[in-house]
């Protein structure tokens, strides 16, 4: 049977040396095939006498499966080297850029205007628009402020001109968001007016309003957000919890100091402006105006249909812009109107 | 309103500091704009007299002074100032002195003479910006008395932010009231007798408009030295006033007005004829202002006039003719009471506004008229000399003062806290507010120095004011709970705009007034009739209205070329206006919101991983298509003044026309000095953010069939139109037809192109049969031959 030891080193020997998968079947074919040495000695088995068949054939079967094996073996051997090379051919600079599209941005003011209104959806506020050429009515008249009434030389007013060249009359560039208010609360009347209580009030308006100024800290178009609060028994202590609670979660702070200081504006009394101050960071303990407020004016009210006695609100105007200035740090106003990409992206 | 605090000081007893006193006023509403200290810090600076003046032997431009300080021996002062006189009293900074720029001053030898200290000019002493010399002090300033005390300099500029309700706190008297106030302190206000007349020269005095002018005092003064100097302490208050010295009588006018709030007129007696009347304008009348200014006198103004011509604009400014000049002698003193309603707005009317007409069309206490005339007599005859007349008073039926009730459960309902009425009352009185009480009720009478006190509110922002905002609480917010309506069928302008980000694009906000230019290139309104212009725009590139967003995003795009950014992809969102009679809510103008971009450069970002490419109309088509998906997006040959005609479309869903795209017309390419073409569109912001709730549909469990058809049509012949030509057409197996390939070029004829289809066939009932998919198939390529004369390509 040395015979046998002597097939099966042979084999291992002869599969040892190849490397390609074709001639490795080839290879087997020498022993395993159908006239390959296994073979040949398997189909002689048959020659022998009964008493050494027994033998031989188990001597075979081992020679055999030593064979299979190591035929196997190398198979295995020589896929895994293929996977090998073919990984490493594969290989990639993996630190090359990706080759993704670019993506763009929200302009600062925007961002702010959607967190300001998810915070105030979060208490219950709508969000209303309304339009930017604006009747005379809505944005004085129906605000407390008929002609002649001195607050209305705190506004430099935008006005249109006819097609004939003279100045039109009843119409103008909004100058707050508050007439807004004053839509909403007419076709609010008019919804529920019947009812014998009406449903609360609570919105936002945020917009866009135009004056007569321009310098690094007056754009004559910015933006504004209104608000506004009627129901029964809202009061100035109402305003000042959630302005509190408002600008706390705008800047996310409790390192802030809030100033309600008494004002004046036609269209709210008890008025205030409100303050801020921050007591770390680079405006550290300055107060800064950033809105006006107050308890919704009873002739306001009435000019809307809803009766003064029975509902009372508050309202209140931030400067989005201004908002957004002290959150992010910018300084110059007139950056978020000039459309610089430079500055822009850097609020993605 | 600009004042000085020592003069304050005098009119009401506080130990608060400056700055307690400016917290006070601020939180009171009286917001302090600025607290200034009227000279710098600087120390042993006296009044000197000079004794001696000596030429320096070593320099020609000094002179060796001696000089008395109050100290004894005379002092040796070497000095080069040019207006250094023997008998001057001048400012003297003695040895050890610190100025202004830390400068201090010692003993020193110059040019071998020895200086034991310097005369000083203002501008030395930080308290003007430029000398031309010492500063010459009167005669009779006290040798050796500190400067800071003789020219009162430890005084502060306070000046006040005043709401228009508080034309109260016009006066230093009305700001010493209110500080009383919330200071719990005393008012001291000036002491003014009557003064006796000495003449009996009158003149009568008309109320020929009583409700525009119910009350008129009236004097005649005579024999008055209108060249009198003004003395320094009543200089000195109205520059720290912002008020420039003039003459005495006008600084006595001045003077008054602040100190009293009265606006007072003196016109010149001698160019007076007959009485003197407070009447509305006459059609026609004209009146020379003091201002130089010439105007046609408008029949709604209140003039003062004597029986010939109107003398001024009551209550606004006086005119040029009736006014006082250095040779005045004889005055007639005017203090009156002007309505509100009769002069506001009247002089920004005439683009000009005065001290005056401030006060008066906000309202002046019509209980210190009288009060007013008596002290400007009084200083008139003390600073000027002279002798008074006799007043004159006109009186009609002054402004009711109707007492206004307050509730207390009112006040604390707006206000969300509890006052208890003892309190309440505590605050008025202090406010020195007359009330009477009945059970919780008050009735407040309004003091004639308040005009904002006419409703319930105004009492109660009194208490809450005075009771300090800083007191009340801050409850968290507290509401019924209602639940918001989110209509599934519109996206939110957020969820939208963030699609638009999210394909690259950088939001910008641009105004909406622009450059006349841009309406007529972008839009065609070269109809004066289509524009919007505003009637005062603050510049010409900013004067129209915007009737779309292009102009702003193709300059938007300008200025990022400039600064080298070469691959930019804006959007804003905004209204566009423009002229429509039928325009809602606001008529005559259509204000819509609109969705508008602008692509421009590469169609990817520069990089190592694709190939470069411009970008064109069909990448940014592709955008507008996943910003609308799953809505089918049509869209037509438009031609639009801003777009090349050849490659601009209409955007439609569902037939409705939600807006335009489109590459620039390369005429606007080149005027605005563009490389390349932009893309650009602009939707209608509703339409865009308005979508389908889903509808459920059975999914077809059987397999579909997929069949691949070229065709071969003129090149003019536009896709749409032909999948429009299929409508009802074809059979209902034909689930989707989608384009893959579009051909032109070697193997089809010129003015041809190939286009290649794959079509999706499939029932949700049954597995197709393949005579079904020819029959359907078949009738497909009839349609296209027969309704555009295709051919099935080889």
């Amino acid at each position: 049977m040395d015979n046998l030891d002597q097939i099966v080193s042979e084999a291992q020997s002869a599969f040892a040396a190849i490397s390609d998968p074709d001639a490795l079947e080839q290879v087997k074919a020498r022993f395993l095939g159908k006239s390959g040495q296994i073979t040949e000695l398997l189909k002689g088995l048959g020659k022998l006498p009964p008493e050494e068949k027994k033998t031989a054939g188990a001597a075979i079967n081992v020679a055999k499966t030593a064979v299979e094996a190591a035929l196997n073996e190398r198979r295995e051997a020589i896929r895994k080297a293929a996977l090998e090379a073919r990984l490493a051919e594969e290989a990639l600079d993996v630190t090359l850029p990706g080759r993704a599209e670019t993506r763009g941005g929200l302009h600062p003011v925007t961002r702010t205007l959607e967190r300001i209104e998810a915070l105030f959806r979060s208490i219950g506020f709508d969000v209303a628009d309304g339009p930017e050429i604006e009747e005379d009515f809505f944005n004085f008249t129906a605000m407390n402020t008929p002609e002649d009434h001195p607050a209305r030389s705190m506004h430099d007013t935008f006005y249109l001109q006819n097609p004939d060249g003279t100045v039109a009359d009843k119409v103008l560039l909004r100058t707050h968001t508050s007439p807004i208010q004053a839509r909403y609360m007419k076709a609010h009347v008019e919804r529920h007016g019947q009812l014998e209580k009406m449903p609360e009030i609570r919105i936002i308006a945020p917009g866009r309003v135009y004056r007569v100024d321009s310098d690094a800290t007056h754009s004559p178009m910015f933006n504004q957000v209104e608000g506004l609060w009627v129901g029964e028994g809202v009061s100035f202590a109402d305003l000042k919890g959630v302005i509190a609670d408002f600008l706390k979660s705008f800047f996310e702070t409790d390192d802030l100091v809030v100033r309600f200081r008494p004002s004046f504006f036609p269209f709210t009394e008890p008025s205030a402006e409100i303050d801020v101050a921050f007591m770390s960071g680079a405006l550290k303990g300055r107060w800064l105006e950033i809105a006006g407020c107050g308890m919704v004016h009873p002739d306001v009210l009435r000019i809307a249909g809803i009766d003064p006695e029975k509902y009372t609100g508050f309202a209140f105007g931030f400067g989005q812009d201004r908002l957004t200035m002290l959150r992010y740090g910018v300084n110059d106003l007139r950056l978020f109107f000039e459309g610089d990409l430079r500055f822009l992206r850097q609020f993605a | 309103m600009k004042f000085s605090e020592s003069w304050l000081r005098t009119l009401v007893d506080t130990k608060l500091s400056s700055e307690e006193l400016s917290h006070l006023l601020t939180m009171a509403g009286l917001e302090v704009e600025g607290l200034e200290p009227v000279a710098p810090q600087f120390n042993d600076v006296v009044v000197a007299q000079v004794l001696e003046v000596v030429k320096h032997p070593d320099a020609d431009r000094l002179n060796v002074c001696k000089v008395d300080t109050g100290r004894g021996e005379p002092t040796t002062i070497v000095c080069g100032a040019p207006n250094v006189a023997v008998g001057l009293r001048v400012p003297c900074a003695l040895p050890g002195a610190k100025l202004p720029g830390d400068f201090t001053i010692k003993i020193a030898k110059v040019r071998g003479i020895e200086s034991s200290g310097m005369l000083c000019s203002a501008k030395e002493l930080g308290i003007a910006e430029e000398a031309s010399g010492l500063l010459i002090l009167p005669v009779d300033a006290p040798v050796g008395q500190s400067i800071r005390q003789y020219l009162d300099l430890d005084d502060n500029q306070f000046e006040l932010k005043l709401t228009p309700n508080r034309a109260d706190c016009l006066s230093l008297s009305g700001v010493a009231r209110e500080v009383a106030a919330i200071a719990g302190a005393k008012a001291k206000l000036v002491d003014v007798p009557e003064v006796a007349a000495s003449i009996t020269d009158q003149r009568a005095v008309v109320l020929d408009a009583p409700e525009a002018c119910p009350l008129y005092y009236g004097r005649v003064l005579k024999g008055v030295n209108a060249k009198a100097p003004t003395p320094e302490w009543m200089k000195r208050r109205l520059e720290r006033s912002a008020i420039r010295s003039i003459s005495a009588l006008v600084d006595v006018t001045n003077y008054v007005m602040l100190e009293l709030g009265q606006p007072l007129h003196a016109f010149d007696n001698t160019k007076l004829a007959g009485a003197v009347h407070a009447r509305m304008a006459k059609s026609e009348e004209k009146l020379l202002l003091l201002n130089e200014q010439t105007i046609n006198i408008d029949a709604d103004i209140l003039v003062i006039a004597d029986d010939a011509k109107p003398l001024a604009m009551a209550g606004i400014m006086g005119g040029e003719e009736s006014g006082i000049t250095l040779e005045t002698t004889e005055l007639f003193l005017e203090s009156a009471f002007f309505a509100p309603k009769a002069i506001a707005g009247r002089a920004r009317r005439y683009g000009f506004g005065s001290d005056a007409s401030h006060r008066f069309e906000r309202g002046v206490d019509f209980g210190g008229t009288r009060r007013a005339i008596e002290r400007a007599t009084q200083l008139i005859i003390d600073i000027c000399s002279g002798a008074a007349g006799p007043v004159t008073e006109a009186k009609a039926e002054m402004p009711a003062r109707n007492p206004v009730r307050l509730r207390t459960a009112r006040a604390c309902a707006v206000i969300g806290m509890t006052f208890t009425p003892e309190q309440i009352a505590g605050l008025f009185s202090g406010l020195g507010l007359p009330f009477a009480r009945q059970g919780d009720d008050f009735l407040v009478t309004p003091p004639t120095w308040r005009f904002d006190i006419e409703i319930e509110e105004d009492l109660i922002e009194e208490i809450a004011r005075l009771h300090g905002y800083d007191n009340i609480p801050a409850p968290a917010p507290r509401g019924n709970l209602k639940m918001m309506v989110q209509p599934e069928a519109q996206r939110p302008a957020a969820r939208v705009r963030q699609l638009l980000v999210d394909r690259g694009y950088q939001e910008v906000v641009n105004f909406a007034f622009v450059e006349e230019a841009w309406e007529v290139d972008f839009a065609a309104k070269t109809d004066e009739a289509d524009l919007i212009r505003l009637a005062n725009p603050i510049a010409s590139q900013m004067a129209v209205m915007r009737s779309t967003l292009f102009g702003g995003l193709i300059s938007n795009l300008v200025t990022n070329l400039k600064r080298k950014q070469n691959r930019v992809r804006l959007f804003e969102t905004g209204r566009a206006f423009e002229r429509n009679p039928a325009a809602t809510p606001v008529p005559g103008f259509a204000q819509n919101w609109k969705l508008s971009g602008l692509a421009y450069g590469s169609a990817l970002p520069e990089g190592w991983g694709s190939a470069a490419r411009k970008l064109d109309f069909f990448d940014v088509k592709g955008d507008l298509e996943a910003l609308l998906a799953p809505a089918q997006l049509c869209f037509e040959k438009l031609v639009h003044p801003a777009l090349h005609p050849g490659r601009a479309a209409r955007v439609l869903v569902d037939g409705r026309e939600i807006g335009c795209l489109g590459e620039l017309h390369p005429e606007w390419v080149q005027k605005y000095d563009l490389p390349l073409a932009p893309v650009v569109f602009e939707l209608d912001f509703d339409a865009v953010k308005s979508v389908q709730v889903p509808v459920y549909a059975e999914v077809s469990k059987f397999p579909p069939v997929i069949r691949d058809l070229a065709i071969v049509v003129d090149q003019s012949v536009a896709l749409q139109t032909l999948i429009d030509g299929l409508k009802g057409q074809v059979s209902d197996l034909i689930q989707d037809i989608q384009l893959f390939d579009v051909y032109v070029g070697k193997g089809v004829l010129e003015n041809k192109k190939s286009l290649a289809f794959r079509i999706v066939m499939q029932d949700t009932q049954r597995t197709l049969q393949d005579s079904e998919v020819d029959a359907a198939m078949q009738q497909l390529v009839s349609c296209f031959e027969q309704a555009f004369g295709a051919q099935l390509r080889a």
